[in-house]
């Protein structure tokens, strides 16, 4: 493998961002085990163009992210590959928390906690990105299943130490990273992690 | 009036050569009335549904399959929307009136409320923790949160079109021409709803599975809970099998009244309900300044 262009650990609770050049790759290490990784991606000549949860999901014809999935626009267009994925099962439906939803999920109490809507927004802003370009997030590591009463919920994890995720760049891509601060439901373990994210060229 | 002579069977004032024939003929079209459009004023609308006052009617539409439409509604506006035929898909999206970047969040609709699909009592959730719109009736429950509209690209690849103005239009096409009479861009489309085409997850292998329609005709109702913006996109749904394009008409009524109270239904219908309505009656206090 080429020498990384990026190799960092994210420290607990916060954002990264970085672009991941065409044909290079993403790789997200989730160092202690089920930590929820909250994801966005644009095209980053032009950030209008975005990953769309949607069209992602009516391409593939199901709801969950794993090896081979596609991370495509709202046009269709692809932006990233998950070329591989050792855990099996990411959640595209469930979100990013954020201080205002959270008051509606556990009550007014966890207004004033740290959120990953928070962390979308100051990380985004360094690349002009604002409230507007907010859409529906991936959650690596998250484990989000769908019963047949139509019940939905974030539950315990399915992933494990040191269990990673690689994408591959069809484009220069803008990725939006905010490791989940969230320590009211299963989704961090109620314990907020580090990860690691390793990024290559071509 | 000087100028050069007309043709014969041209110079008669219902003829389009000059100015007044032109705007006498199109005085002469008044009064025409076609399958698919609004009725202005709302209350000369027919046939309205049982139950439902004539009178109060403020917005009564027929859409056709592949066209879209918009109004901003006060708070307490009932909106139904009704599958006539048994093969429309209404899209959705709502924004706050006056603060459009407050939006529909279909994530945050579907975790907040622990359920993955729309009927009767789930609320339509902005990202600011707050309800833009609540479902107070429906008659069927075919439904989607998963998948949201239709995009030029793929409609392109199934069906040979998908611009706004063909005959397979994408809903992402429609709704960018709506969202933009409002001032709102592309980075201002998010993921959308739809009804009356339905649509399951299958647990195990998180499959999307095709149910389609309800028999016809089938409604939902909405209140609006706040004041707000709706897109309205009929088109056919992203993953409706047919390989031909196919919707037929929807028809868009509404009228006015009260938003839910807190100590009414659906408030009442889950602690979140409660919560998401609270944080309505606060927002719509401080910013009355009474």
């Amino acid at each position: 493998m080429n020498d990384p262009l990026v190799d960092v650990v994210v420290e607990a609770r916060a954002p990264w961002s970085g672009i991941v050049p065409a044909g290079g790759t993403l790789t997200i290490i989730d160092l202690h085990g089920n930590q929820a990784v909250d994801f966005l991606a644009y095209l980053a000549d032009d950030t209008t163009e975005r990953y769309s949860a949607t069209e992602t999901m009516v391409w593939q014809g199901s709801v969950f992210l794993t090896t081979g999935s596609v991370l495509r626009t709202h046009s269709g267009r692809p932006l990233l590959t998950v070329e591989d994925d050792e855990v099996g099962r990411h959640d595209t439906l469930g979100g990013a928390c954020s201080k205002e939803s959270n008051t509606l999920r556990y009550g007014h109490h966890t207004r004033h906690q740290h959120a990953c809507v928070e962390n979308f927004l100051a990380e985004g802003a360094r690349w002009g990105l604002g409230k507007r370009d907010l859409v529906s997030n991936i959650n690596w590591y998250m484990n989000v299943p769908v019963e047949a009463s139509g019940a939905l919920g974030i539950v315990d994890g399915i992933s494990a130490p040191g269990l990673a995720v690689t994408l591959r760049a069809h484009e220069d891509v803008l990725t939006l990273i905010s490791n989940c601060p969230q320590v009211n439901n299963p989704c961090n373990g109620f314990d907020p992690t580090p990860v690691r994210i390793i990024v290559t060229g071509p | 009036m000087t100028g050069p002579t007309a043709p014969p069977g041209h110079d008669t004032p219902s003829g389009t050569s000059t100015p007044e024939g032109a705007r006498a003929h199109a005085r002469s079209q008044a009064g025409t009335v076609v399958e698919h459009m609004p009725t202005v004023p709302a209350r000369a609308y027919a046939p309205v549904p049982e139950g439902i006052d004539v009178d109060a009617l403020v917005w009564a539409e027929r859409v056709a399959g592949g066209g879209y439409t918009h109004r901003v509604v006060g708070a307490g506006t009932t909106l139904r929307l009704t599958d006539l035929e048994g093969d429309a898909c209404a899209h959705l999206l709502l924004y706050r009136a006056d603060r459009p970047w407050e939006r529909l969040n279909v994530a945050d609709t579907v975790k907040v409320q622990w359920n993955a699909y729309l009927g009767v009592g789930q609320l339509l959730l902005s990202d600011q923790g707050r309800v833009l719109a609540s479902i107070v009736a429906d008659s069927d429950g075919h439904h989607d949160t998963l998948c949201g509209t239709s995009s030029r690209l793929r409609n392109e690849e199934r069906y040979g079109s998908g611009a706004a103005q063909g005959p397979s239009p994408a809903g992402r096409e429609l709704f960018l021409l709506a969202a933009a009479k409002h001032g709102l861009g592309p980075a201002d489309v998010p993921p959308s709803i739809s009804f009356f085409q339905g649509v399951r997850v299958e647990p195990d292998t998180g499959a999307l599975m095709w149910e389609g329609a309800a028999p016809a005709p089938s409604h939902v109702e909405l209140r609006a809970e706040l004041d707000l913006l709706v897109l309205i996109a009929n088109t056919a749904h992203p993953v409706d099998p047919r390989e031909t394009w196919s919707c037929s008409t929807l028809e868009v009524l509404a009228w006015s009244g009260a938003p839910t109270a807190p100590d009414q239904w659906p408030a009442t219908a889950s602690p979140e309900a409660a919560r998401a309505f609270a944080n309505n009656a606060e927002d719509l206090v401080v910013r009355s300044f009474r």
